[in-house]
């Protein structure tokens, strides 16, 4: 088992080295981040200086080293643009959106769980068919589309919602919070109402289609034979079983998710670090943006992790299979 | 003789004693009413797409045509020289209706050519991991799983930013975030097939392994590269449409239904719905339409269903 964490823990180091050298290389080949510092007026020496300031000036591979230097002790370079560390703006931000991404995967999973088992366990009734119509719908949506959508129709012509920013924010453990405020909630419910709808189709269709694998088991028949309410065969025999595979795809699909929030924080003026990164990308500020992947790539790989350790604690096959 | 070769020319002395395979995958899916209509769908707006120069009222892209006057129409009013902007006009006094088709088209062809690239280069990859397997396999599988462990929107957002806009470019972005499924699939696929009698036979033969892979393990994985292929279309073109909306994927010159749908967004908060909405509703239409026809061919293609 120890050897199974080591091993994937190796290899997670690795993808994060790799994927550093291909994002630090992929970076340094966008544009002249000095056309947009410098004043137009700037004279050669203003730029020379300009260069020197921020290491631009040294070789490729220098640069590189340097960065992954100060990249051990945390330091990821100044932003170009707010000149102030990289990583600390990325941080600051954070809290948005992972407030943003973990209130969507809830909504997405509280009203995926039950629709799906319902479209499951009465699979020929017409609400499972309206369900399931309404799934491929949720799917095919464009995501960025509905958020539009979403502000003309509530914010616009109803006035209801606001169309953007983040409302006042509550101090919860050292962290800036809206969702403890009503007014919070006000600004959180539409970006995460865009954000949480195409996974709740995905996980409205793999609740349905667990839910009608697990109705035929041996297990479910025999809670029947034995006399139990409906109500406790789907509420424990049946809804337990399924969680196993849908929190596995949901806790997964939080990566996907934190990703997506790019699009939403920038249609909604979100202040999270998907909107820093669309910023930073037009204003070719390379330290944000080479910060904001280097943490979503530790995000991601801690969840792959996590999530793999998990299963072949929960699974032996899975663990056997990994150490041939 | 080849695996595709045999099927062809034992096909017309099959037909007499029963259907022909195609036969019976069209008389399968056509027993759904939702997939007919997302396949009468599809080709109406594939039409659309094609004969759009020769249907729209005005051509979008010349500018000699534009007038500023006309700018910001609502759907239904008349331009200054009398044409009806049926879905109104945008900001720069574009029919909506002629820049939608036009749209149509650049979106249709990227997410086309995209898949049909990723397709080539993920089935070749796939099989060819499953056939000759070792350390091989090992390679192209680490990668297609390292790559699928990233979100396919981060992938394409850092490539474009690299890249640059156009067309060439988001269709490099969208063939390197795609690939790997299709690696995957095939490999899957390639696994069961490579163990069968046919492919046993061939190697007696002594048919070199690139023949091997191409004419005969290929077109036997096809099916299931159908289906994801079907389904990914309408994965590209959103993925293009939020790229370019994000103002990194077409150049402002041609514009794709998700530029249209960005151009929009500046006028929303002045209740001028038109101009997004409009374009949004065109590129749901397409989507939902090959999502009804990809999740007919799975149940059709799937020889797991096969009654």
């Amino acid at each position: 088992m120890l050897v199974f964490i080591i091993r994937r823990l190796l290899q997670s180091a690795l993808v994060v080295a790799v994927m550093s050298v291909l994002v630090f290389v992929g970076i340094y080949l966008i544009g002249d981040p000095l056309a947009i510092l410098a004043s137009p007026e700037a004279s050669e020496i203003d730029r020379e200086e300009i260069a020197r300031a921020l290491g631009l000036d040294r070789p490729l591979w220098e640069q590189y080293m340097t960065f992954i230097g100060s990249a051990f002790v945390g330091e990821f370079g100044k932003s170009f643009v707010f000149g102030q560390p990289a990583m600390g703006l990325i941080l600051e931000r954070m809290p948005a959106t992972l407030e943003l991404a973990i209130t969507a995967t809830l909504m997405a999973f509280f009203i995926g769980v039950p629709l799906g088992v319902y479209a499951g366990l009465r699979h020929e009734s017409a609400g499972a068919q309206a369900i399931m119509a309404g799934s491929i719908l949720g799917f095919s949506l464009p995501n960025f589309w509905v958020g539009l959508m979403l502000i003309m129709i509530f914010a616009v012509q109803l006035g209801w919602m606001p169309a953007s920013g983040r409302g006042p924010t509550t101090e919860v453990f050292g962290l800036q919070l809206s969702i403890f405020s009503a007014k919070g909630w006000h600004h959180i419910l539409l970006p995460a109402i865009t954000l949480a709808l195409s996974k709740c189709a995905l996980i409205i269709r793999l609740a349905r289609a667990t839910a009608r694998e697990v109705m035929l088991m041996d297990y479910v028949k025999f809670a029947r034979a034995k006399g139990l309410s409906e109500r406790r065969v789907i509420g424990v025999h049946i809804l337990k079983n399924i969680m196993v595979p849908v929190a596995t795809v949901t806790g997964l699909e939080l990566g996907a998710l934190i990703a997506f929030a790019v699009i939403t924080e920038t249609i909604f003026s979100w202040p999270g670090m998907g909107k820093l990164l669309i910023d930073s990308i037009t204003q070719l500020d390379r330290p944000v943006i080479v910060a904001y992947l280097i943490v979503v790539v530790f995000m991601l790989v801690a969840i792959n992790l996590v999530v793999d350790i998990l299963y072949s604690v929960l699974d032996p096959r899975v663990r056997l299979g990994g150490a041939q | 003789m080849s695996q595709t070769g045999t099927t062809q020319t034992a096909a017309p002395a099959a037909a007499a004693v029963s259907e022909t395979p195609l036969l019976r995958i069209w008389r399968e899916f056509a027993e759904s009413k939702l997939a007919l209509f997302g396949l009468g769908l599809f080709i109406v707006s594939l039409l659309a797409a094609l004969l759009a120069p020769w249907i729209v009222p005005q051509n979008p892209y010349d500018l000699a045509t534009l007038d500023i006057m006309d700018s910001r129409m609502p759907p239904g009013s008349l331009s200054g020289d009398n044409m009806v902007f049926l879905l109104g006009s945008d900001g720069q006094g574009r029919d909506m209706l002629s820049a939608m088709l036009y749209g149509l088209r650049i979106s249709l062809f990227v997410g086309v050519v995209a898949v049909g690239l990723a397709l080539a280069i993920g089935a070749v990859a796939g099989i060819a991991a499953a056939y000759i397997g070792g350390r091989t396999d090992t390679v192209i599988m680490r990668i297609v799983d390292i790559q699928l462990s990233f979100p396919a929107i981060l992938v394409a957002l850092i490539l474009l930013a690299v890249l640059g806009n156009g067309v060439d470019k988001v269709i490099i972005a969208l063939v390197t975030v795609q690939w790997a499924y299709f690696a995957r699939t095939a490999r899957g696929a390639a696994l069961v097939e490579r163990n069968k009698e046919y492919v046993e036979a061939a190697r007696c033969l002594g048919l070199k392994r690139p023949r091997i892979l191409l004419r005969h393990l290929l077109p036997n994985c096809m099916p299931s590269l159908i289906v994801i292929g079907t389904v990914d279309i309408a994965r590209s073109i959103t993925l293009e449409a939020t790229l370019s909306f994000l103002g990194l994927g077409v150049p402002v010159t041609e514009p794709s239904l998700g530029m249209l749908i960005a151009n929009g967004f500046d006028y929303l908060l002045s209740g001028v719905y038109w101009i997004s909405m409009f374009p949004g509703i065109a590129l749901t239409i397409v989507i939902v339409a090959i999502n009804l026809v990809g999740d007919r061919l799975r149940d059709v293609l799937n020889p797991r269903l096969k009654r």
